[in-house]
C-alpha cells in the first residue's frame, strides 16, 4: 500500500499505540525537543515547566474519568490533596512539627500516596455511581469543601492554614533531585524527573485507553445504558475509573509541591479543580496529546501573563493598581474557557484535528 | 432553650436567603437543564452595586427605605447582566452538552468577579443596611434585626415570584417550556425569551439574597462562596422543584445554625468553622439515601 499512507491495514494496526508514520515521528520530534530543552532554557522557566509537567499528570487523571468515562469531576482538588498529604507525611521528618515517617525513598512515597488517593476514590464511588449528570458535579464540589476544612483543621498532618508543611523529597535510591550536583543544576534534574513520570503516566493513560477496560469507559460515556446492554457493569466500572483517577490525581499531588518545597492546606480548592476541568476541555477531552498540551497552556498562562505589561501600557504589574495582570491573567482563564467551549468543543485537539484535514485534502475543502 | 431557639431564628434568617439564591438555581435550571454556576458573581454584583446605590441616592423617607430602594435597582441591574451574559454566552450553546453549559458558566463566573472585585476593594464594603447588627427583643428572644428583614423580604419575593408563575400568562409560558420545550413552542410560546426571562430572573434573585447577606459585615471577596452554599439546599430538595428550593434553602440554614451553637461544646475535635461545611455533609447523607433529593423527579431514562 505505498502512497496509501492514510489507510489502516489491520484491525492490530489501527489500535498500535502510534497507528501512523507522522504519528511515529511527531511524538519522536517532540521528545528530542523535550530532552534538549535544559541545554536551552533557564532554571526558572525550567521550574515553571517542570510544575507543568505535574500538572499534565493530574489533569490526565481527570481525562479519565471525565474524558474517557464521562463522568464529570469538580472534586479532583481533594484528590490530589490526599495525595500530597500521604507523601508528604510518609516522607516528611519524624521529629518535625507534623506527622512523618522519615521513609524518603520516592518508589515508597509515590505509589502510597496514588493509592491511598485511590481508596478515597473508591470510597466516594458509591455516591458517584449513584448519580449522574450535574448532581455528581455539585456531590464532587461538596467534596472539595469538605477535604478543604479537614485539611485546614488537622494541623498535626498538614502544618494549619496560612503556616502550611514542607512537601516530599524527591529522593531515588539515596539520589536526591532538588540537590544541585556538579553536572546539573537542582531546575534541570527535577524537569527531566518530572518529564519521565509524565512520560511514563501518558503512555499508560494512553494504553488504558485501548484496553479493554478503557473502551468499557467509553461505551458508559457514550451511552450508559447500551453500556449496560452489552454486559459492562456499570458501578463496577465507574468505580474503577474514579480509581484510576484518583491516583493519578493523589501521585500528582505528591509531585506538584516537591518542585516549592512547601505548601498550605488552601491550595486544594475549587479554582484548582476548575483549572483541570479547564485543562481538560480547553485540550480536548478524552485524547492524552490534547489533554497535555491543555495543561500546559494553562499551566504556562501565568508566565505569559506577567509578560503583558511590557507591552500594553494600559496593564500594571502591580498588586494594588487596577487593572494589573493578575486581573487579566484571571479574566483571560475565565473567557478561555467560555471561548473553547463556544467556538471549538473539542479544544486545542479539535484545532490540531482541523489543521491536519486542510493541510491532507489540500487543495480541496472537503 | 432560649439557645435552641435563637439558633433557629438565626437558622431561618439566613436559611431564607439560602432559599432565595437556591430558587435562582432551580428557576434557571427548570428552563434551561443548567445549573448556572455563574450566580456567585450575580449575587457579588447584586451586593457591590447596592452598596454603590444607597449612598448615592442618599436619604428617603424613612430609615431603611433608601436601602430597599437601592436593593430594587441592584437587582435590576444585575437581572440586565444577567440577560448579556445569557445572549452572548448561553444561547449559542442552546442543544449542546449541558456540562459544557455549566462549565462555560463557571469560565462567566471567574471573569466577572475578577472585574466585580475590582470595585470592592481591599477589606469589606458597607452596604448601608441601617440597622447592621442590632438586636430587638422578641417574645423574650434577641433576634437581630438584619435576620428578621431577611425573612420578611424573602416571604414577600416568594409569594410574588409564585403570584408570577401562577397567575400570568409568562408565568404560565415558563412552566410549560419547563414541562416540555417543544410542546410549549407548538403552542407559540418563546423558549429563547423564557431562557432570557429565567436567566434575568435568577441575577435579580441573587442580587437581592446578595445584598441581604452583606447587611452583617458588608461585601467582601469572600462574599460569593456563600451562593454555593445554595447548592446543598437545591440538591436537598431536588434539582427541579420550586418548593424544594424553599425547603431545602431553609433547612440548610438552620442545620448550619444548630452545628454552629452546638458543636464546640458536643464535638470539638471536629474544629473551627464546621458549621460552613455542615450543608455539604448534610448533603451527601441524603443524597445516600435520595440520589435525587427529597422532592426531586427521578430521571426516567429511555433506551
Amino acid at each position: 500500500m505505498r502512497g496509501r499512507p492514510a489507510f489502516y491495514e489491520s484491525y492490530a494496526q489501527e489500535l498500535a499505540l502510534f497507528n501512523t508514520r507522522p504519528k511515529q515521528v511527531g511524538v519522536a520530534a517532540v521528545l528530542v525537543v523535550a530532552v534538549l530543552m535544559p541545554f536551552v532554557l533557564e532554571d526558572s522557566l525550567l521550574r515553571t515547566l517542570a510544575i507543568a509537567f505535574v500538572f499534565c499528570i493530574g489533569a490526565l487523571g481527570l481525562n479519565i474519568v471525565t474524558g474517557l468515562a464521562g463522568q464529570v469531576s469538580l472534586g479532583h482538588a481533594f484528590f490530589l490533596g490526599v495525595g500530597a498529604y500521604t507523601a508528604a507525611a510518609i516522607s516528611g521528618d519524624p521529629e518535625g512539627r507534623t506527622i512523618g515517617f522519615g521513609i524518603q525513598e520516592m518508589w515508597v512515597w509515590l505509589p502510597a500516596a496514588g493509592l491511598v488517593a485511590a481508596l478515597f476514590g473508591v470510597i466516594v464511588a458509591p455516591l458517584a455511581t449513584r448519580l449522574r449528570g450535574l448532581y455528581l458535579a455539585i456531590v464532587t464540589l461538596g467534596l472539595v469543601f469538605i477535604g478543604e476544612h479537614i485539611f485546614r483543621e488537622w494541623s498535626d498532618l498538614t502544618g494549619g492554614a496560612g503556616v502550611g508543611r514542607t512537601a516530599a523529597e524527591p529522593v531515588l535510591f539515596g539520589f536526591n533531585f532538588s540537590e544541585s550536583t556538579a553536572s546539573f543544576t537542582r531546575d534541570q534534574q527535577l524537569y527531566f524527573l518530572m518529564f519521565v513520570l509524565l512520560l511514563f503516566f501518558a503512555l499508560a493513560a494512553r494504553n488504558l485507553a485501548r484496553s479493554r477496560v478503557g473502551r468499557a469507559f467509553s461505551a458508559v460515556r457514550d451511552r450508559d445504558m447500551a453500556a449496560e446492554m452489552m454486559s459492562i457493569d456499570l458501578p463496577r466500572t465507574k468505580t474503577l475509573a474514579f480509581a484510576i483517577s484518583s491516583f493519578y490525581a493523589g501521585c500528582a499531588g505528591a509531585l506538584l509541591y516537591t518542585v516549592s518545597g512547601f505548601f498550605d492546606p488552601a491550595s486544594f480548592n475549587l479554582l484548582l479543580s476548575v483549572q483541570f476541568i479547564a485543562m481538560v476541555l480547553i485540550g480536548g477531552a478524552g485524547t492524552v496529546g490534547g489533554v497535555i498540551a491543555g495543561a500546559l497552556f494553562i499551566s504556562l498562562l501565568p508566565t505569559l501573563t506577567r509578560e503583558l505589561p511590557a507591552y500594553v501600557p494600559l496593564i500594571s504589574s502591580q498588586v494594588t493598581q487596577t487593572p494589573n495582570v493578575f486581573q487579566v491573567e484571571q479574566i483571560l482563564y475565565g473567557l478561555l474557557i467560555v471561548v473553547f467551549l463556544l467556538f471549538e468543543p473539542r479544544g486545542l485537539f479539535g484545532i490540531w484535528v482541523r489543521v491536519r484535514t486542510y493541510w491532507k485534502s489540500w487543495p480541496f475543502s472537503y | 432553650m432560649t439557645d435552641l431557639l435563637e439558633a433557629l431564628l438565626r437558622g431561618l434568617g439566613t436559611g431564607s436567603v439560602y432559599a432565595l439564591l437556591a430558587l435562582a438555581f432551580v428557576i434557571i435550571y427548570k428552563a434551561t437543564r443548567v445549573i448556572s454556576f455563574a450566580q456567585p458573581a450575580m449575587m457579588l454584583t447584586g451586593a457591590v452595586a447596592t452598596s454603590y446605590i444607597t449612598p448615592a441616592i442618599g436619604f428617603v423617607l424613612f430609615t431603611g427605605l433608601s436601602f430597599f430602594i437601592s436593593v430594587a435597582l441592584a437587582a435590576l441591574a444585575t437581572a440586565v447582566l444577567a440577560l448579556v451574559v445569557e445572549r452572548l454566552a448561553i444561547r449559542p450553546m442552546v442543544g449542546k452538552e449541558v456540562f459544557a453549559v455549566a462549565i462555560i458558566t463557571i469560565g462567566i463566573d471567574i471573569a466577572i468577579r475578577v472585574v466585580v472585585n475590582g470595585f470592592i476593594g481591599l477589606g469589606a464594603r458597607p452596604i448601608g443596611f441601617p440597622w447592621g447588627l442590632d438586636r430587638v427583643e422578641l417574645l423574650g428572644l434577641q433576634v437581630q434585626i438584619r435576620h428578621l428583614v431577611m425573612m420578611g423580604t424573602v416571604a414577600v419575593v416568594v409569594t410574588l415570584l409564585f403570584l408570577f408563575f401562577q397567575k400570568t400568562r409568562y408565568g404560565l409560558a415558563m412552566r410549560a417550556a419547563a414541562f416540555d420545550q417543544e410542546a410549549a413552542m407548538t403552542q407559540g410560546v418563546s423558549v429563547g425569551a423564557v431562557f432570557a426571562m429565567s436567566w434575568a430572573m435568577a441575577g435579580a434573585l441573587a442580587a437581592i439574597a446578595g445584598s441581604l447577606l452583606a447587611t452583617g459585615a458588608g461585601v467582601d471577596r469572600q462574599l460569593w462562596l456563600v451562593a454555593l452554599a445554595a447548592l446543598p439546599a437545591i440538591i436537598l430538595g431536588g434539582l427541579d422543584s420550586l418548593e424544594g428550593a424553599v425547603i431545602g434553602g431553609l433547612a440548610v440554614g438552620v442545620v448550619e445554625a444548630l452545628v454552629g451553637t452546638y458543636q464546640r461544646e458536643y464535638a470539638p475535635w471536629l474544629g473551627d468553622n464546621v458549621a460552613l461545611v455542615s450543608p455539604y455533609v448534610l448533603m451527601l447523607l441524603v443524597l445516600l439515601a435520595k440520589p435525587y433529593g427529597i422532592f426531586g423527579t427521578p430521571e426516567v431514562r429511555r433506551v
